[in-house]
């Protein structure tokens, strides 16, 4: 009851953040809007009792990651409000079918769990408190390749980075 | 419920109460240390040997005029010194304090809360403080708290990479990201980490200074070239906000570095028998005892060293340190290994 009610309160913060981020008129108060969603975001992790992963969200998305953009938002320093399409008709015909192939998408999800629903998940491995250790044992034994993947497009992102800021390497 | 809310309450208060007096206090040991350096007597007039200077100068920014600039974003103006301020303070609540001790024979750990990523915590924590910084200097339209930001933020964000990975470090040594598991490996080492990770510890004390954007880098204030830096603005109680979170940020750091690397609230030599007399002092005076000399290091080195260039800053950060913390890494890592086999 108490889980639940967490739950539905987070949720609405969340989604509600999250329409303010994109009704913003700033960009700044837009870029603040997902810092607070990233902190509600966070606490749901820590409901799940999955703290590990609470903190990472908080470093890598609201610490790391929003900041870039913030500098990025501060220094091209956007007065005006970003430009509409001059043409009413075509702004409408592209939010159309923008909606619509959400819309699509959406429903093809839904669909697909009607045609073949998903088998049992197998239950949940209890969290234990120490939770660190238990990512980083899933991490190096049952999901190693995927992490050395990720690892290496990182490392492919810094080169091609470090390739486009220095033209005269 | 007593255990739940009541106690951890009290802890609360008491804890807010101490740092904030102690940063009122920071301040006035900060114009003293440096008076002494100086050849000066410092404050002397508020009270005997200006010991009252501190509620003066609270008094003072209370009733100043608190100006908005005509041009900034009122709400981000409002909020940045709150964002500053709030990490800042709320990083003490997983900094353990002292051992348990038992009042009214109730056994109380003295600490808020022991998170088992308590060390992440701490870092989660500072990354959002960086954000009051960047909108202080965005938010106030003017050009020198905006390259005062700028710089702020830059220089904090390089340094927490250095500092994190001295995290790493701790973490491989210790074997926990909790910070009460920390102090008890130092323990059962029957060493500081200090001495085991002093590569760690010389990184760890530079990044500390250049996040809390304390002298020697503290270029995002240095008056020659940006009047005051990302405050410039602030008056009054906001500009308080900013003084209060920059002190309570070195608190911080110096009650971090003393339980990663100088053995948290443990006495001097924990496993010498015969100094057990030392154990008649209680656990949370050593902590603070060792926290307040570490604040004094950085008084010392504001009073002594010039300050950097911003170009030297970032090539000491990201050429020298960060490669020297992974270096650091991968020694700890190693030797790990081969102790283990």
């Amino acid at each position: 009851m108490g889980q639940a009610l967490a739950f539905y309160t987070l949720a609405a913060f969340i989604l509600g953040f999250g329409v303010l981020v994109i009704t913003a008129r700033s960009t700044v108060h837009s870029i603040m809007f997902l810092v607070v969603d990233f902190l509600f975001i966070a606490a749901l992790y820590v409901l799940q009792g999955a703290q590990f992963l609470a903190v990472i969200q908080v470093v890598v998305y609201a610490g790391g990651i929003v900041v870039l953009y913030l500098f990025v938002v501060m220094l091209v320093n956007l007065k005006r409000p970003p430009e509409i399409h001059k043409d009413r008709r075509r702004r409408g015909r592209l939010g159309m079918v923008v909606s619509l192939v959400l819309l699509a998408e959406l429903g093809a999800i839904v669909a697909y769990k009607y045609v073949s629903p998903a088998a049992a998940l197998p239950p949940a491995r209890p969290m234990g408190p120490d939770n660190v250790a238990q990512v980083g044992m899933l991490l190096y034994t049952d999901f190693l390749v995927p992490f050395e993947l990720a690892s290496m497009l990182l490392l492919v992102a810094m080169v091609g980075a470090i390739v486009l800021a220095r033209r005269d390497l | 419920m007593i255990d739940l809310l009541v106690i951890p309450l009290i802890k609360i208060v008491i804890v807010l109460t101490g740092v904030l007096v102690t940063v009122m206090y920071l301040v006035l040991l900060e114009r003293k240390v440096q008076a002494w350096v100086q050849v000066r007597l410092g404050p002397m007039r508020v009270g005997p040997h200006g010991v009252l200077q501190p509620i003066a100068d609270v008094l003072k920014l209370f009733i100043k005029e608190d100006i908005t600039p005509v041009r900034a974003d009122k709400y981000v103006f409002t909020l940045a010194p709150i964002i500053v301020l709030v990490p800042a303070i709320i990083a003490f609540a997983v900094i353990p304090f002292g051992d348990t001790v038992s009042i009214f024979g109730k056994p109380i750990p003295l600490r808020i809360a022991d998170l088992n990523v308590g060390l992440l915590y701490v870092v989660a924590v500072a990354s959002i403080g960086i954000y009051g910084i960047i909108l202080a200097g965005w938010s106030s339209n003017s050009k020198y708290p905006l390259l005062g930001g700028l710089r702020a933020s830059a220089q904090m964000i390089s340094y927490e990479v250095a500092v994190t990975l001295t995290f790493v470090t701790v973490i491989l040594a210790s074997g926990s990201l909790s910070m009460v598991d920390i102090v008890a490996a130092q323990k059962a080492n029957g060493v500081w980490f200090a001495f085991v990770q002093p590569v760690a510890l010389f990184i760890y004390a530079v990044g500390a200074l250049a996040e809390t954007n304390r002298s020697p880098f503290d270029l995002p204030e240095a008056e020659q070239e940006l009047v005051a830096g990302f405050h410039t603005e602030y008056s009054g109680m906001r500009f308080a906000l900013f003084f209060l979170a920059e002190y309570a940020n070195m608190i911080v750091v110096s009650a971090i570095a003393t339980t990663l690397f100088f053995g948290g609230w443990l006495r001097p030599f924990p496993n010498v028998a015969f100094l057990g007399v030392l154990d008649l002092v209680p656990t949370w005076i050593w902590f603070v005892v060792k926290t307040f000399l570490i604040l004094y290091v950085f008084l010392w080195i504001r009073a002594t060293l010039p300050r950097y260039r911003y170009d030297q800053l970032m090539r000491l950060g990201w050429k020298f340190l960060i490669p020297l913390a992974i270096a650091n890494i991968l020694v700890t890592a190693a030797v790990k290994v081969a102790l283990s086999y």
